[in-house]
């Protein structure tokens, strides 16, 4: 009974984030006409793949108790960086993704060595990381350069058959890096060494985990995850831009923290990233269909929600400290 | 008359970011002698130093309040968007024909207001400094762009543009500014307790808190002079381009003041700073800049060596690196 009523609570931000978004929902449904439809969820994936993709690294660096501010920078490099090889060196799409990955890992894997070895705060570096990888983006070109390649347009051509609509490519690469990332964050040993360096490093370290390992790999991951956003990026907008991505960082954070993972680490969940692409989607979609609000509301309201969402959980969060300490 | 061992070391702490300054002097001046040169036209003063002063003396706004809420062992990534609001602000009310005494007081009163919105959301509600002031990052550029309308607002008022482009006495007026506004913040840490109550929150809050001290409102008010410094630097942005760009105006200016402030000296785990380093660190890092526009680097690609540098000067004064170092000439420490 009690056990029932513990893992209730542990659910509630995540049932809270989803009764959110139901309501945000219904009423952009009930509001604009044409708003509730398949297409508009199907859409909503794919406008929002390099995000959600972006977030999805993100997530499990926050469960480690870390920070990335590098990713919307990395984007803008790995989309730049591919689309050049691709374009200007004609190369075949599949190596300039290879060599994209492998960049967007190894600054991840550098700057969590910095960050690990060197005890340097994760923002400091990652700031860091974010004005290299943007620069280099500038440096190769300050132009976009748009892509066309046989293999680009079979790609964004693709669509997996729904009942009256279809998932495109970039919403199949999301939700295969959701599926991926749920899988690494809650079913694997890696998955569990993250939450546990995020509760408390020390006791990790305590405990004979891995810390080093763990914290280093979680940023080469999500350096992995933040340039298959950017290879994603170049599929969804048929070209690559050096200033793509600018302040992601910030969404994909919002969207960690609304699906109820907590900033300070240690706890949280995929499935709650998920919602927080759903719910950030939702908003932006919103904000379209309205047509009189100007794009900067988005900015607005992300931050606005993400505020909300971070006050509620520190009360609930001292709810639960308050009534342990009781019983 | 101190006998630590490391006494040398914390001797004088802006000897490297001043070393460096000469050393980024120095080699501009051997691969270019007219870097140094100062002309007097019109009986005002130009050159490239010059230029260095004014256009670093932004920075050193901004890094000036950043000092203090880094002290206070926080930190303020909003610093860019405030200039932009700032700046929003003063083109909004120019061109709608307020004073300018009004556009003034308004455009700093934003400052204060964004970082009072900081340090109540850090000092009263517990939010972290970086989560909190990420907001205000990025949600702020939206409220930038909705004051202007999504607009780039010319501003064509002469007395106005004298903060930025004007000179007193044959000297530019922002660096004169800026020079008086770390004069007189020095004095009112340093003459007064003031100074020590930011690093004694900064360097143990609870510790402070016991012994009386209203920790949480110094911490606030750290966060509240940082929104109006930056605030300040939104007005001599918007003066030194003659127009207000919400999407443009205070970009990557967070990064070039923890810069400034790394490099000078002041501990990012907070409990103690050095103005007079931050005002090195923010010439050092305005000379950078200048020099790698002298070679040609173009702007976009300016915050690749600066990443750089940034990285190399945390690596220096990591502790892991400070033993090795120390490892390396035990016998010069010790002495």
């Amino acid at each position: 009974m009690s056990s029932l009523a513990t893992r209730f609570q542990r659910q509630l931000p995540l049932l809270t984030t989803a009764f959110i978004f139901a309501a945000l929902f219904g009423v952009a449904a009930f509001s604009y006409e044409g708003f509730f439809s398949a297409r508009t969820i199907t859409s909503l994936l794919t406008d929002n793949a390099f995000v959600g993709i972006a977030a999805v690294g993100m997530t499990l660096v926050i469960f480690a108790g870390g920070i990335d501010l590098s990713v919307g920078a990395v984007i803008g490099f790995t989309a730049i960086f591919t689309a050049t090889l691709i374009e200007q060196k004609h190369m075949a799409p599949p190596l300039a993704w290879a060599l994209g990955l492998f960049a967007g890992s190894g600054l991840g894997a550098f700057m969590g060595s910095l960050i690990h070895f060197f005890r340097l705060p994760p923002f400091l570096i990652t700031l860091a990381g974010m004005f290299l990888a943007r620069g280099a983006a500038f440096w190769i070109t300050t132009e976009s350069v748009g892509i066309n390649h046989e293999l680009y347009n079979r790609i964004t051509a693709y669509e997996l058959p729904l009942s009256e609509t279809g998932l495109s490519a970039s919403a199949l690469m999301l939700l295969g890096m959701l599926l991926l990332g749920y899988f690494i964050g809650h079913h694997t040993r890696f998955g569990r060494n993250l939450l546990a360096v995020g509760g408390n490093e020390q006791s990790a370290l305590l405990m004979g985990l891995p810390v080093g390992a763990t914290k280093i790999s979680v940023y080469a991951f999500n350096g992995f995850c933040a340039s298959l956003a950017g290879i994603v990026a170049t599929l969804y907008t048929g070209s690559g831009n050096p200033s793509l991505g600018i302040g992601l960082e910030l969404d994909a954070i919002a969207i960690v923290v609304i699906g109820g993972t907590l900033l300070t680490g240690g706890r949280g969940h995929i499935a709650g990233t998920l919602l927080g692409i759903l719910i950030f989607g939702t908003i932006q979609a919103a904000i379209l269909f309205d047509g009189r609000l100007s794009s900067w509301w988005v900015r607005i309201s992300v931050g606005v929600l993400l505020l909300v969402f971070i006050l509620v959980q520190r009360t609930l969060a001292q709810q639960l400290v308050a009534r342990k300490t009781v019983a | 008359m101190s006998s630590k061992p490391d006494s040398i070391r914390t001797a004088n702490p802006v000897r490297w970011p001043l070393i460096g300054l000469a050393a980024l002097v120095l080699l501009n001046a051997v691969f270019n002698p007219a870097f140094l040169k100062i002309t007097v036209l019109d009986g005002n003063l130009y050159g490239t130093p010059i230029d260095i002063l004014v256009q670093g003396s932004r920075t050193m706004l901004v890094a000036l309040g950043m000092t203090l809420v880094i002290a206070t062992g926080g930190i303020d990534l909003s610093v860019g968007s405030v200039v932009a609001i700032s700046g929003a602000v003063c083109g909004t009310l120019l061109v709608g024909g307020h004073g300018l005494a009004v556009t003034l007081a308004a455009a700093l009163a934003a400052g204060l207001l964004a970082g009072g919105i900081n340090g109540l959301l850090i000092a009263r509600l517990g939010l972290q400094p970086i989560v909190a002031t990420l907001i205000l990052m990025v949600a702020g550029r939206g409220v930038a762009q909705l004051i202007v309308d999504g607009q780039v607002v010319i501003i064509a008022n002469p007395t106005f543009e004298y903060f930025s482009n004007g000179f007193f006495l044959s000297l530019p007026v922002s660096p004169l500014l800026v020079g008086a506004m770390f004069v007189l913040t020095h004095l009112a840490l340093r003459q007064t307790a003031v100074g020590l109550f930011i690093e004694a929150v900064g360097d143990n809050e609870k510790a402070s808190r016991f012994a009386g001290l209203a920790a949480a409102r110094i911490k606030a008010l750290a966060y509240v002079f940082c929104g109006g410094c930056a605030g300040l630097a939104g007005i001599l942005t918007a003066s030194n381009i003659r127009a207000a760009d919400a999407y443009r105006a205070g970009e990557n200016m967070e990064l070039d003041a923890i810069f400034a402030v790394v490099v000078g000296g002041t501990a990012l785990s907070g409990g103690r700073f050095l103005i007079l380093g931050t005002a090195i660190g923010a010439l050092l890092i305005q000379t950078l800049t200048t020099t790698m526009y002298n070679l040609g680097v173009p702007p976009a690609v300016a915050p690749v060596p600066k990443a750089l540098l940034i990285i190399g000067v945390s690596l220096l004064q990591s502790d892991r690196v400070g033993r090795w170092l120390r490892g390396l000439w035990p016998k010069k420490e010790a002495a």
